[in-house]
């Protein structure tokens, strides 16, 4: 039986770890990360089926989480420290010079817990797929997972790996929109529309689910159907609408908080607003 | 070493048998193709693993992202499309999902250069070599016929990091031994002179082998060295073979900028630098031709060496 408040709890401190973070170095993305802070926290304190604080970069044996949307970084970061891939303490050296967390993920200074570089948009789905594909000539029957940015959807090579997924049945493969309607330029549908991105996958053979992504109770049942629907022959995506900044109530409702670093004040401001659960690092 | 020509083969067939014999030996060896299975010799590898093998449409992009997250599984994932659309194309998914990711995947193509011929300068890539050894960690390998293609395919197999394989689409002298052993990073010395050196890579190779011939004719004493691998560049061969020439001549079928000849320039800077000639195409795109008509019109054959070698004589 799922704790949700003990792991709402946890979530409360991965968003006082993303704001610390990026006021620290005043650099960093909050506003996406503090969105999927409900989503992270779920996926490594209770679905994934992962060996942590055990790291292999071969992932057998166990599932495998991509995060495509590679500015969110200070997310992954903080589920990834706080779960034990490495110390927590190490949370205060991102984007500094020579640290292992750098600005965007990267399995180049060798951090546990990463298994691909992400950062230019739109390849996180493709490697995904690559990954799902190795699990099945291995017999191995765990899952692989991806999470992508809604603006992501306007790089062309999401739609090739959505078209190879569907009509090669790669059904060991859960996706993930973080569907907040926001990018850097304004709201999505101002920059670039998307449409209607359910039916665009389920054109491509994929089976599609809304979500409310910060909603952590419907988004555990979500991904437990997900699970459950795996092997039955078709990819699938959960559509997650979320709310940049989530968390933080003057980083809400607005697209300026998605790359900029609160000041001194406002940091202040934001942790009043977050609960210290787990110990600041 | 005098060569014979065993038979004219195209290089991607090379690549094709190679792929198919390493199929056999290695379950872990998987392929993965953009469109152009027939064309790319992927045939009897599609065939026999059928398992093993992907058709991604064209989608290079995807392609490429697909072969990064499968050596994740512990897989051994060789690309194959034209070399344009194994570089230029998905140039930021080979950087950051295969190069800075650090994954073993073998980016194999071919229809590199000038000699694709009659498609024209769309397909005709010179700057491929180029883009590939800029970026850090990657292996740049471009055998010069078929036996050493193949042999190529197998050696890169056993090499843990990402690999660009260049050759090509016409039948070519295939001369250099059967069943030889490819070594990543040294140059085969494969005529020794002492008037000048020339360096060949690729389909070059031959054209230099025959332009030496002809010097020797002239009274001029010419080294051929076959740079099989661009990166690692084989410093110490080359550096020993022009400390005793002193002049050098670098002959590919490439851009001159970025190329093997700026490659040489650059160590020979850093060294000791000797008057030097590049046979390459300068600064253009190509055309449609036969690949004949083509390596005549860009001087990129025997001819034009010669005639970078007298050039380069009269400076030293």
């Amino acid at each position: 039986m799922t704790d949700f408040e003990h792991l709402k709890r946890i979530a409360s401190q991965v968003r006082r770890d993303i704001v610390r973070m990026v006021h620290a170095r005043q650099s960093g993305h909050p506003g996406g990360s503090l969105g999927c802070a409900d989503l992270m926290t779920l996926l490594y304190f209770d679905h994934l089926r992962i060996k942590a604080p055990a790291f292999e970069m071969n992932g057998t044996g166990e599932d495998i989480f991509f995060l495509s949307n590679g500015h969110i970084s200070p997310a992954f970061y903080s589920v990834l420290a706080r779960k034990g891939y490495f110390p927590v303490s190490e949370l205060a050296t991102f984007r500094a010079i020579e640290s292992r967390l750098q600005g965007h993920p990267t399995t180049h200074e060798g951090l546990p817990g990463v298994r691909m570089s992400s950062g230019s948009l739109g390849q996180g789905l493709s490697v995904a797929i690559g990954a799902a594909n190795a699990k099945k000539l291995n017999h191995d029957k765990y899952l692989v997972y991806v999470l992508m940015g809604d603006g992501e959807q306007q790089e062309g090579q999401v739609w090739e790996a959505a078209m190879y997924a569907g009509s090669r049945k790669t059904d060991n493969l859960i996706a993930m929109i973080d569907y907040n309607h926001k990018q850097i330029d304004g709201p999505v549908d101002e920059v670039m529309p998307l449409g209607d991105l359910k039916a665009k996958y389920e054109a491509f053979g994929w089976k599609v689910t809304d979500v409310d992504g910060n909603h952590m109770e419907a988004l555990s049942e979500q991904l437990e159907n997900c699970r459950k629907s795996a092997f039955h022959g078709f990819p699938q995506i959960l559509l997650m609408k979320t709310e940049m900044g989530q968390g933080v109530d003057f980083m809400m409702g607005t697209h300026k908080w998605h790359g900029v670093a609160p000041n001194d004040e406002q940091l202040e401001k934001a942790l009043s607003q977050l609960k210290e659960t787990l110990g600041d690092y | 070493m005098k060569f014979t020509i065993q038979n004219h083969k195209d290089t991607r067939s090379g690549f094709g048998d190679g792929l198919f014999e390493l199929g056999k030996e290695n379950d872990k060896v998987v392929a993965l193709c953009a469109d152009l299975t027939g064309s790319m010799k992927m045939d009897a590898f599609a065939k026999a693993f059928p398992d093993r093998f992907f058709q991604t449409g064209i989608a290079e992009a995807n392609m490429m992202g697909i072969a990064a997250g499968m050596t994740i599984g512990g897989m051994i994932p060789f690309t194959g499309t034209f070399a344009n659309f194994s570089t230029g194309r998905v140039y930021d998914q080979i950087r950051q999902s295969i190069a800075y990711s650090e994954k073993n995947v073998k980016i194999c193509a071919s229809h590199a250069g000038l000699t694709l011929g009659e498609d024209g300068a769309t397909h005709q890539i010179l700057e491929d070599i180029g883009l590939m050894r800029m970026l850090p960690g990657m292996t740049v390998v471009v055998p010069c016929d078929y036996n050493q293609t193949k042999a190529a395919v197998k050696t890169i197999a056993a090499h843990n990091g990402p690999v660009y394989l260049r050759f090509g689409r016409p039948k070519v002298p295939n001369f250099t031994p059967v069943n030889q052993t490819f070594e990543l990073g040294k140059a085969l010395v494969y005529q020794e002179g002492s008037d000048v050196s020339i360096l060949a890579t690729g389909h070059l190779v031959w054209e230099a082998l025959q332009a030496a011939d002809l010097l020797t004719q002239k009274g001029i004493s010419a080294e051929v060295i076959n740079i099989t691998t661009i990166k690692p560049l084989d410093e110490t061969a080359i550096l020993k073979s022009v400390s005793k020439t002193k002049c050098l001549i670098t002959a590919e079928e490439h851009q001159l900028f970025g190329g093997l000849g700026e490659t040489v320039a650059g160590l020979l800077a850093q060294n000791t630098p000797y008057p030097m000639e590049m046979v390459a195409v300068k600064d253009q795109f190509g055309q449609s031709g036969t690949p004949e008509q083509l390596m005549k019109h860009y001087q990129l054959d025997a001819a034009a060496i010669i005639k970078a070698a007298e050039k380069v004589l009269s400076r030293k």
